[in-house]
């Protein structure tokens, strides 16, 4: 049997423990390495593209011109294709994900909750290369031959889905992000929505509520914040997706308002061009969208972690 | 049981590292004791990057080169000639592969000479996938760059169909497809545009990665001609190999004399025959002079340094290019890449025995 | 009455929808998984584990070096960020009630969001540019830093769960702390901690952006771990974008591999945490 006292060996009485500050200083230098590699990077980022910083300051990012023979460097359309795709993704996986996070959390009856909580976190484990390869050889024809052309018939009219239907376009790019970052915010959301006391539920329920009103009047409210960190969560990760997004959205620097046509995000300028990039400025001006893409996931990442921390404790 | 699976994984882990370290503490003896260790085989492993318009064939030299020569592996990314120049550069790899020449300015920037190989020639094939076109595209030039303008938009435009008459040219978009990552194929391919188009040459100018006014990109002639193959209604310029490899259409181009040619063997031999290489032996041989010569064609080159350094890899890699240049080119024509002309190999052969590594001759062995 | 019959309407139209968006939810990974394995399994054999790619052009041959690369990585990987990752969680559950340990726990939070093609720039600046050399080492780092915040923070609340009754009967008998923690503590929570770590290897296993610049790629064995070294992501990637049939089929056979191995870890993963959760 294995007993504690067994665990621990034979006994040597040692006076104070010489070995415990000894231990808690080097459990506490792998802690303070934590910090420190995050601190590296953001300085790494920032020396790598001081000479961006430098020569083209703010009009960096108010610029659309991206054109390494002139060696003229604008992220705007990156910046762009970066937010439109992840707000396009939002629009799509928030609905959803708080649907299957409610139904999860309120509805479902118990034997079906942990296989289908299940199946959808299986979902986040899927590679994103894999999506990427799923994206160009059955997503973008679907979209080309029968989604695009429906929508162009419908919403013609709209600029959003007007142009020339290649398949590979925002579209693709916001849909795949989509079904990526769903697995996210559903079991973010759904631990939020299991911190929410119980007490609130059984209450509105004397009150003779249904259980969607209880989920509106005590649910809900109460899980606010909690939600809201979990859809910036979601936000952060779609924002920095690569492959699976670099393999579909067609990447083409330029600012177009139909969701058809191709565009780029800020992570995939990085993996297309940085292998390639030969110039010093156009180096600099790679790192500096790292840069930028870095300071934008991890102030999103502050903001989603505080407020899923004022409902619940849980790693995510 | 469970309990186990910690420690179990951990050493797992532990093992592998051990059994990496020892892999690497072999291959590595010092320069000095080379002489005293018997010739026993040693593994020599290369490694190289750079252009995608010669990948086909390297990737099969490569194989054929470690068949001879089992101790010696050569191990080539096709991640642009761009990244092949400035990995070369920062010597993250023993040798590099670009079609276009570097610049001034980055010859400038290496930490020493380098030296421009070439290696094959090729063609920048221009494609297309039109459902129902059943005679190849004939394409003049100023057509094209205005298709890589935007000016032109649509398949049925005018100054298309002046070429092609009696052809059914759908009036679908146009959709222009280019390469997203530096690129020496975008540099041979818009080194010829701006030679025929004074506009293309003021908008968009020639390089490895320019600024292209529409289009989709996609990364790699692998990329591109994926790209094509599956999207209706595309156009795309990539290395003829890839094209002929995956029975893409090509199109005729119109060349400085007049001819609409198609991009074969011949017709890159034909366009490099009247070209005298510089003592860089890189050399541009777009929009050549020729009635049989196809105007978008180019060298390919490797890039080495003058000094190779290193006691084991430098002879290894100074034979590999003797042989490449050589029995090598006895590949070339079943891949559609261009065997270099027997002037072009007299020089390189010159070029190969200047190769050094420290003060003593590469190519010590031959 | 109708005010009832309203209200019961709303409460069945709301559940319809939640339903919808679970089986909408489900939809893709059935999708993408019923899709990879047909199309995988038709390129599956024997060869696939055993031979190296063969050059374009020639059928067959395989990506038995891309599978070992990517076990070889991902062990140097966990060699790498698992120790770290505990002993940090150590430092977080036994001593980090402080303002150290409060900022080290953000510090992992906002790591795990940090794109991991940031991190594969990183280290392409701090290793490859450094070492001349694309490496397997390069690879595992970027794999590690990835990995890191996730084995901290699972490896700090499991931790945390090991009751205080165990640390002070460990103390009582008289052992420092340090033996304390290691031989009980740690011990009592290794199986919850193995759970996390593999979760961690799966997540990383898959994951292509990073390796792009620090491993690289190879057509050949690696001889070393400081050589250029093939993985299956990177080599999905680059088969995909191939114009190549052979190679698509390649790419869907290595995807399959891929999703098993990554599902295999983190099934069993799960299904280990669910037994002791049962269990307790």
């Amino acid at each position: 049997m294995d007993t504690l006292h067994s665990r621990l060996g034979p006994l040597r009485r040692s006076g104070r423990h010489g070995g415990d500050a000894l231990f808690k200083g080097l459990t506490a230098a792998f802690a303070v390495l934590i910090i420190a590699l995050l601190a590296d990077m953001a300085f790494e980022m920032a020396r790598t593209s001081r000479l961006s910083l430098a020569h083209f300051g703010w009009q960096f990012i108010r610029s659309t011109n991206w054109d390494p023979v002139r060696d003229q460097f604008g992220a705007l359309p990156f910046i762009y294709g970066t937010v439109v795709s992840s707000l396009l993704a939002l629009v799509l996986a928030v609905p959803i994900s708080l649907g299957a996070s409610i139904w999860l959390s309120e509805f479902a009856p118990g034997w079906l909750k942990t296989p289908i909580a299940f199946l959808i976190e299986l979902l986040a484990a899927v590679p994103s290369v894999v999506y990427g390869l799923w994206g160009i050889f059955v997503l973008c024809p679907l979209l080309r031959n029968v989604v695009e052309p429906l929508l162009g018939k419908m919403f013609g009219s709209l600029p959003l889905f007007q142009g020339a239907r290649q398949g590979f376009g925002m579209l693709a790019g916001g849909i795949i992000l989509a079904i990526m970052i769903t697995p996210t915010i559903t079991s973010v959301s759904r631990e939020v929505m299991k911190a929410v006391p119980n007490v609130l539920r059984e209450g509105s329920f004397a009150l003779g509520a249904t259980r969607a009103e209880v989920v509106r009047m005590a649910v809900l409210p109460f899980a606010r914040s909690g939600l809201v960190g979990a859809v910036i969560l979601g936000l952060g990760r779609a924002l920095g997706e690569t492959m699976a997004i670099t393999m579909v959205i067609g990447n083409r620097s330029e600012i177009s308002a139909s969701l058809f046509s191709p565009s780029y995000t800020m992570a995939s300028v990085i993996a297309n061009e940085f292998t390639e990039a030969t110039g010093d400025l156009y180096l600099a001006a790679l790192a500096e969208i790292g840069l930028l893409l870095f300071a934008v996931t991890v102030a999103l990442n502050i903001v989603a972690r505080l407020l899923v921390w004022r409902v619940a404790r849980s790693p995510v | 049981m469970k309990k186990r699976l910690l420690p179990f994984l951990l050493s797992v882990a532990a093992l592998l590292v051990a059994w990496g370290c020892d892999k690497k503490a072999q291959p590595a003896p010092e320069p000095g004791a080379a002489s005293i260790t018997p010739p026993a085989p040693e593994n020599i492993a290369l490694t190289g990057a750079g252009a995608t318009f010669p990948y086909p064939l390297y990737s099969k030299w490569m194989s054929q080169y470690h068949a001879l020569h089992p101790t010696v592996q050569i191990n080539y990314q096709s991640i642009g000639s761009g990244g092949g120049i400035r990995q070369i550069m920062a010597r993250t790899v023993d040798f590099g592969a670009s079609d276009s020449p570097m610049t001034a300015d980055e010859i400038q920037k290496a930490p020493a000479k380098l030296h421009h190989i070439p290696t094959t020639l090729g063609a920048v094939a221009v494609t297309y996938n039109l459902v129902g076109l059943t005679s190849p595209l004939k394409i003049a030039p100023d057509v094209l760059a205005d298709i890589y303008l935007g000016k032109i938009a649509k398949w049925n435009d005018k100054r298309i169909q002046k070429e092609n008459a009696g052809a059914k040219l759908p009036a679908s978009d146009i959709s222009v497809v280019y390469r997203s990552d530096g690129s020496g194929t975008t540099a041979v391919f818009t080194d010829y545009l701006v030679k025929v188009s004074a506009e293309f040459k003021e908008k968009v100018g020639q390089g490895k990665s320019v600024k292209w006014p529409t289009g989709l990109g996609a990364k790699g002639n692998e990329g591109v001609t994926g790209q094509v193959k599956t999207t209706p209604s595309t156009i795309g310029y990539v290395e003829l190999a890839y094209a002929a490899q995956n029975k893409l259409p090509v199109a005729q181009l119109k060349n400085k004399s007049g001819q609409f040619i198609e991009p074969s063997i011949a017709a890159v031999s034909a366009a490099a025959a009247g070209v005298e290489l510089p003592e860089s032996l890189a050399a541009s041989i777009t929009d050549a002079e020729g009635e049989k010569a196809y105007p978008i064609s180019s060298f390919t080159y490797l890039l080495v340094y003058a000094d190779l350094h290193d006691q084991k890899k430098g002879p290894a890699l100074a034979e590999f290019l003797w042989w490449a240049v050589h029995d090598g080119q006895k590949e070339c024509e079943a891949l559609n890449y261009a065997p270099l002309p027997a002037p072009v190999v007299a020089k390189v052969e010159v070029r190969l025995k200047e190769l050094k590594v420290g003060d003593k001759a590469a190519l010590a062995g031959l | 009455m109708n005010n009832y019959r309203y209200r019961r309407l709303i409460d069945l139209s709301i559940r319809g929808a939640c339903i919808a968006a679970v089986v909408i939810a489900i939809v893709p990974l059935v999708l993408v998984l019923t899709y990879v394995t047909v199309q995988g399994l038709s390129g599956l054999n024997l060869d696939f584990f055993t031979q190296l790619p063969k050059p374009v052009g020639e059928t067959g041959g395989g990506m038995a070096n891309a599978i070992v690369g990517t076990l070889e990585i991902v062990a140097l990987a966990s060699a790498i960020g698992v120790p770290i990752g505990i002993l940090a969680g150590v430092y977080l559950s036994e001593f980090g009630n402080n303002r150290l340990g409060k900022s080290v726990r953000f510090a992992a939070d906002v790591m795990s969001g940090v794109p991991s093609i940031t991190v594969g720039l990183f280290v392409y600046g701090i290793i490859v540019l450094r070492t001349r050399q694309f490496s397997a080492w390069a690879g595992a780092v970027a794999l590690a830093v990835l990995m890191l915040p996730t084995v901290t923070r699972t490896s700090e609340e499991l931790l945390r769960l090991v009751p205080d009754s165990l640390r002070e009967a460990a103390l009582g008998l008289g052992v420092p702390r340090w033996r304390a923690t290691l031989k009980v503590v740690l011990r009592t929570a290794a199986p919850g901690i193995a759970t996390g770590v593999m979760l961690a290897v799966a997540r990383v296993a898959g994951e292509t952006a990073p390796l792009l610049f620090t491993a690289f790629g190879n057509r050949f064995w690696s001889a070393s771990i400081n050589q250029p070294t093939a993985s299956l992501p990177v080599q999905i990637y680059t088969y995909a974008v191939s114009p190549y049939d052979e190679w698509h089929r390649q790419a869907w056979t290595a995807a399959l591999v891929l999703v098993v191995l990554v599902l295999l870890l983190n099934v069993s993963a799960r299904w280990a945490l669910h037994q002791r959760v049962r269990a307790s």
